[in-house]
């Protein structure tokens, strides 16, 4: 359910007066939304979703307490409150108390999108089947998933901060295979305004990828040349090469030392060119392509904020306690990133290269050393070799064993950005990517 | 495995000081006040309102769940409190099949009058997707079973525990890390307790009361100077257990490998001693020996062992990813069912794995499915051989079969239920062996315990983990601490090497308690059981890099 910013912060006023801890800060988040799940080119499941939850958190002191409700009379908001404080009553005293944050000034950020808000159940079937027929037709199977959300978040406490904001958001995602099982592909889209939303491409470009995948060749695992499009360093659902290397920018696992940009001795690494000067990466919660709320779940602005800049670390995020502690700027984590490219499309970047691998999508990454941020995770649905431009021949999947600040040091040739995940991301070119196995899965 | 859906609310309404909160959405209570479960007279009314009212809308089949889920985690750092947080989500899910096709919607509208509405969205969903539907449902029949329950067989209820002696347990295990030589520790306690209540066209009213727990830790050693760092996690399991499982029992507790120092638990946890040797252990990391890569016999403990199954074998035989249904997201598998038809041994002849939904003190042991399906306990793979997937009621039909596996499962109100993983478990060996006598069988090998990474393909063919703690096996002896382990291997080829099984006095559970799967994304928790297993010339990796 979406509450307009006066139904919201009036809620909100209510609950503040029913506190009578020292500090209480109450949110309210709501969205209403529906899916839609394909496979074997028939529907599987599909459903709607609306809700709204308050949170509440009450200080005494140093001591916090939290509590949530999904129901609005007065009682249920009175009790939600009073449930709050007793936590906080119970909890023990907060080394790393901070004060509530007061007024703050935000940016406009157009992450609300009319269209999106009105999907109805018929609008998502009527993609979906989009979708299945052209597949049906192709003579493939197809499986798919549309999920669509339209939202608000509301924020208001005791010293004066009021926030409330709209968002919509679309994820679309489909893999199609061939009826052997032997070709596979995929494609992914997410947008904050439907109108350029089509299943039906999407589909075309996973069955493609399918047939075209079909008959892949072995060859040895070992160290190559590859061109990673944007779904194999971004993954919408899941853990990413880029993903993880932008997780890791927090201030205090630097500075305790327990992350790569912990400083030998002590201290963090900002400051340091650690990538190849061609990689540039920032945040903008204003950008027209991955627009994001203007503030951060804490209530602290969101900013334009660049993470890396020609290949040097230029910010940390930290929560609010270790900026102050540290004595270092306080600023929190992104919504999404965008790294910064140029005009060549994924196409072009093949015809640049003399041999390599086209990795369309990489897949079940997770971490292997911290230390190092070495990931694992293997290719999927549809890799290809590449030879003196041109796609040769489809490849069997490999599993790979790689780290993002080695990968952002052999860096070959940057693409046009998209939105992935929430992100822009380009396709990259990167020399010497690490291969440790081959897989049989298609 | 995801844990993000459980904290579901982290840096939303929480100030980044008490970070990281927990909260499914829904109400927040004091426990005390939510140890009686919901009212089943009043829950039937509710339910009926909601399955006339899909039949009326013109469903043929419809279930409704109305489900209070409580949980109350505590988050512990070194020597203070991060957060503590007592969740309540109450609402209900209402699942029609119309016009042969599925249909949902949930509500917080726990009323006569909500639940009618979301039964009619769900028809009118159902009915808007029968339009692109090609396949239409069939399930398999379930009779219905009147009005029953069923309750977790704990002995003392997590939620009844006062905080302060659960908050003490936690800040008492970081000091024992601490006082061995911890730079940094982590700590927490997850609870769970889902009040569920069932109702179907099919006649079954089914009230049950299901608890779990999982203390957990991570502890990282630091070496500021080279600027390396290491950590070694809790040896524990999640478990279908109440506070009981904290409080340590001599006969829980089985000896690890000789020089290692390590202990396996069964029922129940000593946080303390394991907090203790992990801060040992995880300062031994620092200037342990970086592993030679190459072919090594493999000694897997239980606590390691169990995310290899889950992976390799109980996600690999859930039949919705082999039929495809999971195509679009985690994958399918290559035990499909042209596959099963040629015979080919999925491991050796000692392999024997069960699928259970009735195990005592398990993750996934239920009285019953969510969809109204009695629990039972079948044979997966039999002497190497697979013999049987895990499946629900719209799959039967699909492989001519005529009865659910009772593995149905939804993580709250408010998600549509499908197909999870049954607690898939690894029978012991049947001739008396004790870790040690498997290892002074091993000239050259690595014992590995505890969780790690892990990856597998989206076939469940090329697999690769690492673990917790990792020791050299030569010539039949411990040989010391080694560092930068990762195996990889076929599922099949890993299966076939198994070599040797320790007996059931070595016999433990390994839990997930936020195993993801599906879209929408959901989590599930499940246990697999195992004794110490033999696995022969394994391929092992360095992973060690320079940056």
């Amino acid at each position: 359910m979406i509450l307009s910013k006066d139904e919201a912060q009036s809620i909100l006023q209510k609950v503040l007066g029913f506190s009578t801890a020292d500090e209480c800060e109450a949110t309210l988040s709501g969205t209403t939304g529906g899916n839609i799940r394909t496979a074997r080119n028939t529907v599987s499941t599909a459903g709607a979703i609306d809700n709204v939850a308050l949170t509440v958190e009450a200080r005494f002191g140093k001591r916090a307490g939290i509590a949530t409700c999904n129901q609005f009379d007065e009682a249920t908001l009175r009790r939600c409150v009073q449930r709050a404080e007793e936590i906080a009553r119970l909890a023990p005293e907060s080394p790393e108390y901070v004060p509530m944050l007061g007024a703050q000034q935000y940016l406009s950020t157009p992450a609300f999108a009319a269209s999106t808000a009105g999907i109805t159940p018929d609008f998502r079937a009527t993609q979906a089947g989009k979708g299945m027929a052209l597949c049906e037709q192709r003579k493939v199977s197809s499986a798919a998933f549309l999920e669509d959300e339209a939202g608000f978040v509301a924020k208001r406490n005791k010293k004066g901060l009021e926030a409330y904001q709209q968002f919509t958001n679309l994820d679309y995602s489909v893999t199609v295979r061939t009826p052997d099982g032997t070709g596979s592909g995929y494609a992914t889209a997410d947008f904050t305004d439907i109108s350029k939303f089509d299943a039906g491409r999407l589909t075309q470009i996973a069955a493609d990828k399918a047939t075209s995948s079909v008959g892949a060749k072995a060859i040895e695992p070992g160290k190559y040349t590859v061109i990673l499009e944007p779904a194999a360093l971004v993954a919408n659902s899941d853990a990413s090469l880029l993903g993880a290397l932008m997780n890791a920018f927090d201030a205090r696992s630097a500075d305790e030392g327990r992350s790569f940009l912990s400083k030998k001795g002590g201290g963090n690494r900002k400051g340091e060119k650690l990538f190849d000067e061609r990689v540039t990466i920032y945040s903008d919660p204003a950008s027209a392509d991955i627009p994001t709320l203007a503030f951060a779940g804490d209530g602290r602005p969101r900013q334009k904020v660049t993470w890396i800049e020609k290949g040097v670390v230029k910010n940390l995020f930290s929560s609010r306690f270790w900026a102050q502690k540290q004595g270092i700027p306080d600023v929190p984590p992104p919504g999404g990133f965008i790294m910064t490219g140029g005009t060549q499309s994924t196409a072009d970047l093949i015809k640049s290269t003399q041999k390599g691998i086209l990795v369309t999508r990489l897949w079940y990454i997770r971490p292997v050393d911290p230390q190092t941020l070495l990931y694992t995770g293997l290719t999927r649905d549809g890799t290809f070799y590449i030879e003196n431009g041109k796609i040769k021949h489809p490849i069997k999947n490999f599993r790979f064993n790689e780290s993002p600040i080695i990968m952002l040091n052999n860096l070959e040739a940057i693409g046009r950005p998209q939105r992935i995940g929430g992100n822009l991301v380009p396709p990259l070119k990167i020399r010497d990517f690490t291969f440790t196995s081959l897989s049989d899965a298609v | 495995m995801k844990r993000r859906d459980f904290v579901g609310l982290t840096g939303l309404g929480v100030g980044a000081l008490f970070l990281p909160g927990l909260s499914f959405g829904g109400t927040t209570v004091n426990a005390a006040e939510l140890l009686s479960p919901l009212d089943a007279a009043l829950n039937k009314r509710l339910a009926d309102a909601a399955l006339n009212a899909a039949k009326a809308a013109g469903a043929s089949y419809a279930d409704v769940r109305i489900g209070r889920y409580l949980n109350q985690s505590i988050f512990a750092r070194e020597k203070q409190v991060q957060n503590i947080v007592n969740g309540e989500s109450f609402g209900a899910g209402v699942r029609v099949i119309a016009n042969g096709t599925w249909g949902f919607a949930a509500t917080n509208q726990v009323t006569e009058a909500g639940l009618a509405k979301a039964a009619q969205t769900a028809v009118q969903i159902a009915k808007a997707n029968a339009k692109v539907q090609k396949e239409p449902v069939k399930l398999a029949p379930q009779q219905g079973y009147g009005e029953v329950s069923w309750k977790t067989p704990i002995q003392q209820n997590a939620f009844e525990v006062p905080v302060k002696d659960k908050v003490d347990l936690l800040l008492a295990a970081n000091a024992a890390a601490l006082d061995n030589g911890a730079n940094f520790v982590n700590s927490s306690l997850f609870q769970v307790n889902e009040q569920k209540y069932f109702a179907s066209t099919d006649g079954s009213y089914i009230d049950q009361d299901v608890h779990r727990i999982w203390p957990t830790f991570g502890v990282t050693a630091i070496d500021r100077a080279s600027g390396k760092f290491r950590t070694r996690e809790a040896l524990s399991a999640p478990m279908g257990l109440g506070y009981e499982y904290l409080v340590p029992k001599a006969a829980d507790k089985i000896a690890g490998p000789g020089g290692t120092g390590l202990i396996g638990y069964k029922n129940s946890y000593d946080i303390l001693e394991d907090a203790a040797l992990a801060a040992k252990q995880a300062k031994a990391k620092l200037t342990a020996t970086s592993v030679t890569p190459g072919k090594y016999d493999l000694v897997l403990d239980p606590n390691h062992l169990g995310l290899t199954i889950h992976e390799s074998i109980g996600h690999a035989t859930e039949l919705d990813r082999v039929l495809g249904y999971e195509a679009n997201y985690a994958g399918t598998s290559f035990a499909t069912l042209d596959w099963k038809k040629q015979n080919k041994p999925y491991g050796s002849k000692i392999v024997n794995i069960v699928a259970d939904k009735t195990q005592p003190g398990s993750l996934g042991a239920v009285g019953y499915d969510d969809e109204g399906v009695k629990t039972k306990q079948w044979d997966i793979i039999r002497d190497g051989m697979l013999v049987d997937y895990q499946k629900i009621r719209d799959q039967a039909a699909i492989v001519g079969q005529t009865e659910s596996d009772g593995c149905c499962y939804s993580q709250s109100w408010q998600d549509v239920q499908f197909q999870r993983m049954a607690n898939i478990s690894l029978k012991p060996g049947q001739q008396k062996m004790s870790v040690d006598d498997m290892i002074r069988g091993v000239d050259k090998g690595i014992y590995i315990a505890g969780r790690g990474s892990f990856s597998i393909d989206q076939q469940r063919y090329n697999f690769q983990f690492g673990g917790t703690v990792f020791y050299a096996i030569e010539k039949g002896k411990i040989a010391g601490q080694i560092e930068d382990v990762a195996y990889q291997a076929n599922t099949q080829e890993f299966w076939n090497s198994c070599a040797a099984i320790c007996d059931q006095s070595d016999y433990r559970l390994f839990g997930s308690f936020f195993d993801g799967k599906g879209q929408p994304s959901q989590v599930s928790a499940v246990s697999h059981g195992s004794a110490t297993t033999r696995f022969n010339g394994v391929n092992v990796i360095n992973t060690a890099r320079k940056v």
